[in-house]
């Protein structure tokens, strides 16, 4: 393992176990205060544990005894901002790291024109960061992390203040460079997590919840909030052998070859989902219609159900209405709690 | 301008005018066709001279002295960081006599440090050297304050990107923090020239009024009033015209 944490912030109530193998990248995602920024901070090295430790390779970053500095750790974040220093040019910006490091300046010039060239930024050399777009910005970020050579790559939501058009194109560049590195990066965003990490860390309320490849997690989701990033209903229920029987009663029509009366977890898209007559299917009331594509999204308590414009105006859908909700068997995977 | 009532420009206007009125008044009084004499008066050459020399060597141990203090106070989230700084900004509000008579006792001859140096065979007090104490004594405050403010307002995650991108404290220092802040450590270097120039009352109680030693220019003005109007009127006149300078310099940014 390249890194390994196991620590804890005692008063923010985050007990963390997390671990990155050489090479592969590692997405964190969790609601608004699950813990991801900690994680972030007690790796970089700007948040003490209370208890536990951090190590990179097999050398310890922070414990009860040791502490290293997050400039000898060989750690770099890329965050949301790209911070580009204001009194530097963009090529300065890339040599920083270089110079920093104590590559002599031709060196470190001639290395940070590659850096450039390599994101398509040559152009941009002798520009200010004032001078620069958003995505343009941060990119130049991006260079200058990579210039830094770090053992491990921290990307705090990369993507999350640039332009929706700008996006893919970083994102694809993104997915590139971290082919082989070290990483770690928190997102809010499925496409991110499918298309950038080998594997999913679901943090909720300071604990890991949830871990494994990212298509695993996100087909197989074992939390609420990986279930809606992934655009997943997900039910909790008993395995009798047919059916998936839910703790209100109702019931699933489910295929599985799980021991019947075993925990188990259903997930099926709101695609699937149908609406019945009264008598059948689930029982549940109308909370919000929004639009979906050319589809209206009818959300319940627990339930989402994506219906044609026909269907939900034929039946007069409207916050407060109860509906009927069913799902084909084929439509819903089942998996053990 | 809009929401404000129009009446209140006749105050405002006054205000202005109080602050105008005295230095115009003097201006007037200035005696054009003998200026060049008595500028150049063997006197008054020498507290010039004196000034100038005593001021810019000053607003260098200020910038010795307050880069440090501000970054500590600026970053510092130690306790007793705010009584430092409450401490460091008394000779901003502490009257320069009061100021001169606390110099007085420590590097005087029967002073706290001054009874050891005279030891060695150092005499501080009236000396240029304890000129430029109580110059950066008073002007001090002026440096830090700036600074300080410049620091907060920076904030640290440039400097938190720089440590992230592999760089000691010590080049984060150089190459990020001051770099960032230089406009507010030029404004605050002239401002505290500019203290350190016009200081008058720490100076004649802790260093006295020696021609050529320790008589700089607003000594220099206070005592020929009497004997020499003209040549006060001159120097002030010229004091004013750093003042002004001073104001372009420092404020530039704020005006343009």
């Amino acid at each position: 393992m390249s890194l390994v944490l196991r620590a804890a912030v005692a008063e923010r109530e985050v007990e963390l176990d997390l671990e990155v193998a050489d090479g592969e990248t590692l997405a964190l995602v969790g609601p608004n205060g699950a813990g991801k920024s900690t994680a972030l901070s007690l790796i970089a090295g700007t948040l003490r544990p209370s208890s536990g430790s951090v190590s990179l390779d097999g050398r310890v970053l922070a414990d009860a005894r040791t502490w290293v500095p997050p400039h000898d750790r060989r750690i770099t974040t890329l965050s949301p901002d790209p911070v580009l220093f204001p009194h530097l040019g963009v090529l300065g910006n890339v040599m920083f790291p270089l110079r920093a490091q104590g590559v002599p300046r031709r060196d470190a010039r001639r290395r940070a024109e590659e850096h450039l060239a390599e994101l398509g930024l040559s152009a941009l050399a002798d520009r200010r960061p004032a001078q620069l777009s958003g995505g343009q910005a941060q990119r130049v970020a991006i260079a200058r992390a990579l210039a830094a050579d770090p053992r491990l790559l921290l990307l705090d939501e990369p993507m999350a203040a640039l332009d929706i058009d700008v996006a893919p194109a970083l994102r694809e560049q993104l997915c590139r460079f971290l082919a082989g590195r070290t990483a770690i990066i928190v997102t809010h965003d499925v496409l991110d997590a499918l298309a950038l990490a080998d594997r999913v860390a679901v943090l909720e309320q300071g604990r890991v919840v949830d871990s494994g490849a990212s298509a695993e997690v996100l087909s197989r989701p074992r939390s609420a909030f990986a279930a809606r990033l992934a655009g997943l209903n997900l039910v909790h229920g008993r395995w009798d052998g047919r059916r998936i029987v839910l703790e209100d009663g109702g019931s699933l029509p489910a295929a599985s070859d799980l021991t019947p009366d075993t925990a188990a977890l259903a997930a099926f898209r709101p695609s699937a989902v149908r609406l019945v007559e009264p008598g059948q299917g689930l029982p549940r009331t109308v909370r919000s219609l929004t639009p979906h594509g050319d589809l209206v999204r009818v959300r319940t308590e627990d339930l989402a159900a994506d219906l044609s414009l026909q269907d939900a105006a034929a039946r007069h859908l409207a916050p407060g209405t109860e509906v009927h909700l069913a799902v084909d068997a084929v439509d819903v995977t089942t998996y053990l709690a | 301008m809009r929401t404000l009532p129009r009446w209140i420009l006749l105050p405002a206007g006054l205000g202005a005018l109080f602050v105008v009125l005295p230095l115009v008044a003097m201006a007037a009084r200035v005696e054009w066709g003998e200026f060049g004499a008595l500028l150049t008066s063997e006197s008054s050459l020498s507290a010039l001279r004196l000034s100038l020399q005593t001021s810019l060597t000053s607003a260098a141990a200020c910038v010795l002295l307050g880069v440090p203090l501000a970054l500590v106070l600026a970053r510092s989230d130690a306790r007793g960081t705010g009584l430092l700084r409450a401490l460091v900004l008394i000779p901003l509000v502490l009257p320069p006599v009061v100021g001169g008579i606390a110099l007085l006792y420590a590097f005087g001859r029967q002073g706290l440090l001054g009874r050891h140096l005279e030891v060695l065979g150092l005499q501080i007090a009236f000396s240029t050297t304890a000129v430029v104490l109580a110059q950066t004594f008073v002007a001090l405050p002026f440096l830090v304050l700036s600074l300080e403010g410049a620091l907060r307002t920076a904030g640290t995650r440039y400097e938190q990107a720089a440590a992230s991108l592999g760089a000691r404290p010590s080049r984060v220092l150089t190459h990020v923090t001051l770099p960032l802040v230089l406009p507010a450590l030029l404004s605050g270097t002239v401002l505290s020239f500019a203290r350190a120039l016009g200081e008058f009352g720490a100076t004649i109680t802790f260093a006295g009024s020696l021609q050529g030693t320790t008589r700089t220019l607003p000594l220099e003005i206070y005592l020929q009033r009497e004997s020499d109007p003209e040549a006060a009127v001159a120097l002030s006149f010229v004091l004013m015209l750093v003042a002004i300078a001073v104001i372009l310099l420092a404020h530039r940014r704020r005006v343009a």
